[in-house]
């Protein structure tokens, strides 16, 4: 009997000061409505708080958000914790005002995925299903 | 306005122009006739459509003559034809030493209002060399940690001479503070001292979140300042009350309008609490509201402020100064309908956005740059915005008359429908408890996510066209618009600067000035004069908030509060 697919853990969070939350909220909601399973931790959370978040709430991905400008610090931040933690297999996408040159940079260093405004939710959601069930399958392979 | 007879002869051919109407409505252009808040239009307005229009009162009570009570048309007699808006762009970049050199530059062109942008540590009260700083250090605007930073952004600059609007709320009086002790080594005395300041907390629990403490205290640091400003510095503006986070945060038109003013309405409020007079500061309250898309929206939604303010102020709160009835405010155009895909068509936008603004009758206004979805706007892509309003100013035509479209039946009973639903979300919030309950039940910030989520879905299931996002998109489109680049280094240099200061001052008299605002802000009396010793004692922005955060708590929104929709 084919097991019954078990719902996406997703843990979304706002880094650094900015506290600009419709994007975050907006998706929230998109992913809930899509029948994820969604916990939002809120503003100023600190990579140490996310990750932790993350690694309590055993999530398949970690969605963040960030408009202020601050994304070359604080997404390899959040990397460099996941990686101390040994967390690093959980999926870290992303979202935000931030230039081509910055997402490329970013993605060779590790974060899945990066949408800039105007993404779709529905490019989010499908975007995180096959991420999530890529590396599933992966680590089953594994 | 018009008498019986004639609304109901309208009626009467109403009818028969329906019937005939009723053949071409099987075509339709769109699905949905409704404005960028989702309410619905008519397809036609007359007299008759305004409601109250056969009273002949109606002209005088709703509408009536432009610098007159309820100030529909507008706050002076003559508007643009005496004077034009102020084209005001808001920026802020880097270093002090940087925006000293940017203020030099618009004063030498002949500016006379220098416009300040703060950093987000600045906003948030910590300082250049703290842990929470890093990577945002003159990111959004300039870094100050101490007076020894507005000394630099103002060497040379008389303070006497130019007016300064400063954007900053949890710790505006911390800045303002700094700027007037620089003006007090300057040889200038406060009286002289002109300017604005933002300082509006009760939208940073609403929407924007760049809060420190929580509300009740918060607001007492405003009520503080409002007080010590009507004695000693007259001619600062304390306070613009500030609709454009909230509608930026996705709120409808008419919550943007009903929260605004209900913010407003609190500060004057607590201020009367305070036992200060109605008369005394009213006069320097200013707003600041968006221009979003929904042209005629937008138009209904600045006149209606208008009319509500000045009602409320003369019949509700017992001012008795005209000028205390008057609702200045500044515009934005509105940064969230901005879209990244072909950014150049978000001139076009914020073109027609700023002519909604003029149109409504802004006392001041700021255009958006094209580029501002992808990165901080080059410098081309400002001098497109502003002269965007060079172009409405003075080719367009629309400044030669006094409120072109009052007397619109479709505008005047679009403001009337604005006011009655405003109202409606005046008498909720009353309801619950009044603003401070609002924010800490998360109310405001429910009912904006619920927006922001519904407007989205309506974008999603292309009932609301958005050109180049849902409709008329460019398959793998190029983006071929210059992006500023950042400088990582001056976060080092500022950080460093900061700490030698701090090595440098007289550390004695820093701690026996933060020891005092710790007293004041235990106590009832006015904090402002000691933060303004601290200031001039060369203490932090950070060291500031942190005896206040000791004292009065850190505000975290619950979690009603963070509900996604």
């Amino acid at each position: 009997m084919p097991k019954k697919p078990k719902k996406i853990r997703v843990l979304l969070a706002k880094p650094g000061l900015d506290g600009h939350d419709r994007g975050i909220k907006v998706i929230a909601a998109a992913f809930r409505d899509a029948g994820m399973e969604v916990i939002y931790t809120g503003l100023r959370q600190t990579p140490e708080m996310i990750v932790d978040a993350a690694v309590q709430e055993d999530v398949d991905a970690v969605g963040i958000s960030i408009l202020s400008g601050a994304h070359m610090t604080l997404f390899p931040a959040i990397l460099d914790e996941m990686k101390r933690r040994g967390a690093d297999e959980i999926l870290l996408f992303g979202g935000g005002i931030i230039p081509d040159e910055d997402i490329e940079e970013l993605e060779k260093m590790g974060v899945a995925r990066l949408f800039t405004p105007g993404a779709p939710t529905d490019d989010v959601i499908n975007y995180l299903r096959k991420a999530v069930e890529a590396k599933k399958s992966d680590e089953e392979v594994m | 306005m018009y008498d019986k007879e004639h609304i109901e002869e309208l009626n009467a051919r109403l009818k028969d122009w329906d019937v005939e109407a009723e053949k071409q409505r099987a075509h339709k252009s769109l699905p949905r006739f409704f404005t960028v808040s989702g309410v619905d239009i008519d397809e036609l307005y007359t007299p008759a459509a305004i409601d109250g229009g056969d009273d002949k009162e109606y002209y005088w009570t709703n509408i009536g003559l432009p610098g007159h009570f309820p100030y529909t048309r507008g706050v002076h007699h003559t508007m643009y034809r005496g004077r034009l808006w102020t084209m005001r762009q808001f920026a802020g970049m880097g270093t002090p030493a940087q925006t000293h050199d940017r203020f030099v530059y618009i004063l030498k062109q002949g500016g006379t209002g220098l416009s300040t942008a703060f950093d987000l540590p600045t906003l948030m009260g910590y300082d250049s060399d703290h842990s929470r700083s890093l990577g945002e250090v003159g990111k959004c605007g300039v870094a100050v940690d101490t007076m020894a930073d507005m000394e630099i952004i103002f060497d040379k600059i008389d303070l006497a001479k130019v007016s300064t609007s400063m954007t900053i709320n949890s710790p505006a009086s911390m800045l303002l503070a700094m700027y007037l002790a620089v003006a007090e080594k300057q040889g200038v005395p406060f009286d002289q001292v002109r300017g604005t300041l933002q300082n509006d907390i009760l939208k940073e629990y609403i929407a924007q979140k760049e809060y420190i403490f929580p509300p009740r205290p918060s607001v007492r640091l405003i009520t503080d300042m409002m007080d010590y400003c009507t004695k000693h510095v007259p001619q600062y503006n304390t306070i613009s009350i500030s609709g454009y986070h909230i509608r930026e945060a996705g709120a409808t038109a008419v919550q943007e309008l009903a929260f605004t003013l209900a913010d407003g309405f609190q500060y004057i409020e607590s201020a009367i609490e305070d036992g200060q007079d109605v008369d005394d500061f009213a006069p320097r309250l200013s707003y600041f509201f968006n221009a979003h898309s929904d042209f005629f929206e937008e138009i209904a939604k600045y006149r209606a402020a208008r009319r509500i303010f000045a009602k409320r102020m003369r019949d509700k709160y017992g001012a008795k100064n005209p000028k205390s009835w008057l609702l200045r405010f500044h515009t934005q155009t509105a940064g969230c309908s901005l879209t990244a895909q072909q950014p150049e068509n978000n001139i076009v936008r914020v073109a027609l956005q700023a002519l909604s603004g003029v149109l409504g009758g802004t006392q001041s206004l700021h255009t958006n740059s094209m580029d501002e979805t992808l990165a901080l706007p080059s410098e081309k892509a400002v001098t497109i915005a502003l002269r965007t309003q060079q172009v409405i100013a003075y080719e367009t035509g629309v400044a030669n008359t006094v409120d072109p479209l009052g007397g619109s039946w479709f505008v005047e009973a679009l403001t009337d429908k604005m006011e009655a639903e405003a109202e409606k979300i005046f008498a909720e919030i009353d309801e619950r408890g009044g603003v401070f309950e609002c924010i800490e039940q998360g109310y405001f910030q429910r009912e904006i996510a619920r927006s922001a989520y519904a407007y989205q879905r309506e974008i999603e299931k292309k009932e609301r066209i958005i050109v180049g996002v849902n409709d008329f998109v460019i398959e793998n489109e190029k983006i071929d618009i210059p992006i500023l680049k950042i400088d990582y280094e001056s976060e080092r240099s500022q950080a460093e600067f900061c700490k030698k200061i701090k090595a440098e001052r007289d550390n004695a008299k820093v701690q026996a000035a933060l020891e005092k605002l710790r007293v004041a802000a235990s106590g009832t009396e006015n904090t402002f004069p000691a933060i303004l010793d601290c200031a001039r004692a060369y203490a932090s922005v950070g060291e500031m908030c942190d005896v206040l955060r000791d004292v009065w708590g850190e505000w975290n929104e619950s979690k009603s509060a963070m509900q996604v929709s």
